[in-house]
């Protein structure tokens, strides 16, 4: 047998394999499935589902904050009372950052691409990938159901500070069982979390195609590596300290409660605890959680604003170490959420000046992703418009932080909404925009069609406009002194002077809203509707785009890629088209140095 | 057809035989023509195990890392009201050199599997599982003693610290425990690269390690 011929029987003989592991009957294939693109697709409906319901609780709780005396439907007693608000605010925060800003970016976009992108037939574990999604809708309908048990939902924020979270039905409506069940929801959705991140790391060190040289990886793949790193480092963390305050709660030990706290005239049984205790292990994990957000998002848009520039990425190597101080970074800066807690200015100090070193790595990131755009051939797609738009909005929420960063400036604006509209952008929208891009750009390979571009761009600039409305004026409010959490600002002489503001923010907040009803309809009307998709619409680099879409349940059809080049070979002088794709193997072959 | 036979089983091992089942056709393409990759055959590379097993070991160091450092800042907090356990009960150091023991009795067996000696690795293997239940059995027996010593789990913040890690570190022992019974269960020439051996020793010796060191910070830093 030739080599030519036993090469293409080896090839045969992968395609039957490939064809024999894909799964029959409708469960298996697209319940309980182990194909990382199917399970990536779960995560999406997952996130667009959290954040239908996150949305819904903000818009009620923008309404009560302009109409204080507004009676709302589905509120019992018809006027909000403050602990219902509380209630509100609590869920609204916890369902977008763990199951939106959590799942979409990383789960959805990064289990269904990753693999894809680095030549893989799926995860390195695909059974531990099913069990880390089901874990995670498991603590999703926990935390759904804290709305309907006794009490209601519980009131002490996302953050969960003791000893207002420690210490049962005495601290409020929804501090019983609601509590709790927050409590065991994101427990378990540490675990899933946990799963999830370790089978990220083993697929990107262990999976990659040959030739698929780490500095060969496409810039997202780099993101959702990072990230992956800091969900198993910090949600260790959270897990620790969740199993601790669950302690505190039904067993009656001491971490987090001090000794001699009185509730409502009762006496409690705790002593000796620190509520600061639950302040540092939360925030160790509640700052990368912030890079947990936001990295992969870091990560879409610099593929993005390089495939529609046709231009190589500005720096890449610069991009990745960025990534990495980043991620590093955010593990040395969670005592800046801690400011106003009472720290040793010494400790301020030293959090203030690595907090603000962290502009370093982010303003390489800004000026790269400029220089990538300089003097390029920029297509104006929606995707493109959305990585456009997470510069912008990255960069204006970052510019706030570096003021809050200031031990001295932070006592005066802690707790009011300078920093509700600062997180809200930088973690929040700007995460969102880059779920967007992600979405407009993958959609195609994702589902096989096209989604309509001139919808995409209608719903682009009323998101990108939209949320500018919004959260701009949130930081005059803030200046100002409007105090964040507060339910009702009615008998506050100075805040209720902000009411007009406060008003602007909801309807715009209203506007916003409606508008994402552009991108649903083009979501769900493109899934049938839309024009089928090519291999590569965009003219891109990467593996994703070289096999059919949707892609077969093993990627690649038995034909695994080899990598020949970087991923960012755009308008390459001497070749015919204006991209080389990674598995292209003339010309010389470059950056085979790791 | 050695390395094939491998990755089935710490495929299954690890509950990633998602393309591992397929590869008992074993005709992947892993010829010598510079493509030689083991997830183009279908199925994972072994290594993978070893760095999954490897990140979930860092995942669950940074746990019980929370749970320490949480125990230096509550002990050395200003009014914790900390009082120090009457008496560490004495059966952990028996508990230690039991496990200590386990994981020389598991050390032996890799040298007898990679000896050849399967009869003899069962053997150990299977000793080194025992001694690991004996410690479960003696932590729950020093659980008693510090009870009867009237030291509960909400009693003060030393007991309640004792309980927590002890019960961590013993949940995921038991974990261990069921991977190590797992392997005992594999037919031999499953077993032929190693890598379900060499995971679940990983993860054995690192809860010896790890229990090492909490005895010794309970001890020392009272």
């Amino acid at each position: 047998m030739s080599a030519e011929a036993e090469v293409s029987a080896r090839t045969q003989a992968a395609r039957q394999h490939a064809a024999a592991g894909a799964p029959r009957g409708f469960v298996r294939k697209y319940i309980f499935s182990t194909d990382h693109k199917v399970i990536g697709i779960q995560y999406y409906a997952l996130a667009l589902a959290a954040v239908l319901v996150g949305v819904v609780l903000s818009i009620f709780m923008r309404l009560h904050l302009a109409w204080p005396a507004l009676h709302l439907p589905f509120v019992s007693g018809g006027v909000m009372t403050p602990e219902q608000y509380e209630a509100l605010l609590t869920m609204h925060g916890t369902i977008m950052v763990f199951f939106v800003l959590t799942t979409a970016p990383q789960g959805a976009f990064g289990n269904y691409f990753l693999p894809i992108q680095i030549g893989a037939p799926d995860m390195a574990f695909p059974r531990l990938n099913m069990l880390s999604f089901w874990i995670t809708l498991v603590s999703f309908l926990c935390m759904i159901s804290a709305f309907f048990v006794p009490g209601g939902a519980p009131l002490s924020g996302w953050t969960a500070y003791a000893p207002l979270s420690a210490l049962g039905q005495v601290t409020g409506p929804g501090e019983g069982l609601g509590q709790t069940i927050w409590l065991v929801s994101i427990g378990v959705f540490c675990i899933a979390m946990l799963l999830g991140a370790l089978n990220f790391i083993s697929t990107t060190i262990d999976m990659r195609a040959p030739g698929m040289s780490l500095f060969r990886m496409p810039l997202t793949v780099w993101a959702w590596f990072v990230t992956a790193i800091l969900s198993l480092l910090s949600f260790a963390v959270l897990l620790a300290a969740v199993v601790m305050l669950l302690l505190d709660r039904t067993a009656g030990t001491s971490f987090f409660v001090p000794a001699a706290t009185v509730v409502s005239e009762q006496l409690q049984r705790h002593s000796g605890g620190s509520p600061l205790l639950w302040e540092h292990l939360f925030w160790f994990f509640g700052h990368p959680e912030v890079y947990i957000a936001i990295l992969p998002g870091m990560g879409v848009t610099s593929h993005l604003l390089s495939t529609f520039s046709r231009k190589p990425v500005f720096g890449y190597k610069a991009m990745v170490w960025a990534i990495c101080a980043i991620g590093l970074l955010g593990f040395l800066v969670w005592g800046h959420h801690m400011f106003v807690s009472g720290m040793s200015p010494y400790s301020a100090f030293a959090f203030s000046l690595l907090t603000l070193s962290i502009g370093v790595p982010s303003a390489i990131k800004t000026f790269n992703w400029l220089g990538t755009l300089w003097g390029g051939k920029l297509q104006f797609t929606t995707a493109m418009l959305f990585a456009l738009g997470f510069v912008s909005i990255f960069v204006t929420g970052g510019l706030s932080g570096l003021f809050l960063a200031q031990p001295a400036v932070d006592s005066m604006l802690h707790a009011t909404y300078y920093v509700v509209a600062h997180f809200h952008l930088i973690m929040g929208v700007a995460a969102l925009f880059g779920i967007f891009a992600a979405t407009y750009f993958w959609f195609p390979k994702m589902f096989g069609r096209m989604m309509n571009e001139r919808l995409g761009k209608l719903h682009f600039w009323c998101t990108f406009v939209g949320a500018y409305l919004i959260f701009f004026p949130m930081h005059f409010v803030g200046l100002a002194g409007g105090i964040r959490r507060y339910a009702d600002f009615t008998a506050v002489d100075y805040l209720w002077r902000l009411q007009p503001l406060q008003r602007f923010i909801t309807w715009a907040a209203f506007a916003t809203a409606a508008a994402q009803i552009f991108f649903l309809w083009n979501f769900f009307w493109s899934l049938r509707r839309g024009e089928k998709a090519p291999r590569n619409p965009w003219r891109a680099t990467t593996l994703e785009w070289i096999t059919a879409s949707p892609p077969p349940h093993d990627n690649f059809a038995g034909n695994y890629p080899r990598v020949y080049r970087g991923p960012y070979e755009f308008s390459v002088p001497g070749t015919a088209e204006d991209f080389l794709m990674q598995d292209v193997p003339t010309g010389p072959e470059k950056g085979a140095r790791e | 057809m050695r390395t094939d036979e491998a990755q089935i089983a710490v495929g299954a091992l690890a509950g990633g035989a998602g393309n591992g089942e397929g590869a008992s056709g074993g005709n992947g393409p892993d010829g010598g023509d510079g493509m030689q990759w083991p997830a183009a055959s279908g199925s994972v590379p072994p290594r993978a195990y070893v760095t999954g097993v490897t990140m979930g070991l860092g995942a669950v160091l940074m746990f019980f890392m929370a749970l320490v450092s949480a125990y230096i800042v509550r002990k050395g907090m200003p009014n914790s009201g900390w009082i120090a356990l009457p008496a560490m009960p004495r059966i952990l150091w028996l508990n230690t050199l039991v496990l200590i023991a386990s994981s020389v009795a598991l050390a032996q067996a890799r040298g007898r599997f990679r000896a050849g000696d399967s009869r003899e690795f069962r053997r150990w293997w299977g000793a080194a599982t025992i001694l690991g239940l004996f410690f479960l059995a003696g932590q729950i027996i020093a659980w008693r003693e510090l009870a009867s010593s009237g030291v509960y789990l909400a009693t003060n913040a030393s007991g309640s610290f004792f309980y927590l890690f002890t019960a961590a570190h013993g949940l995921h022992l038991a974990g261990g425990l069921i991977a190590l019974v797992w392997v005992l269960r594999l037919p031999t020439r499953r077993l032929t690269l190693g890598t379900a051996t060499e995971v679940a020793a990983m993860f054995w010796h690192f809860m010896d390690g790890l229990w090492v060191f909490l005895f010794l910070l309970l001890m020392l830093v009272r």
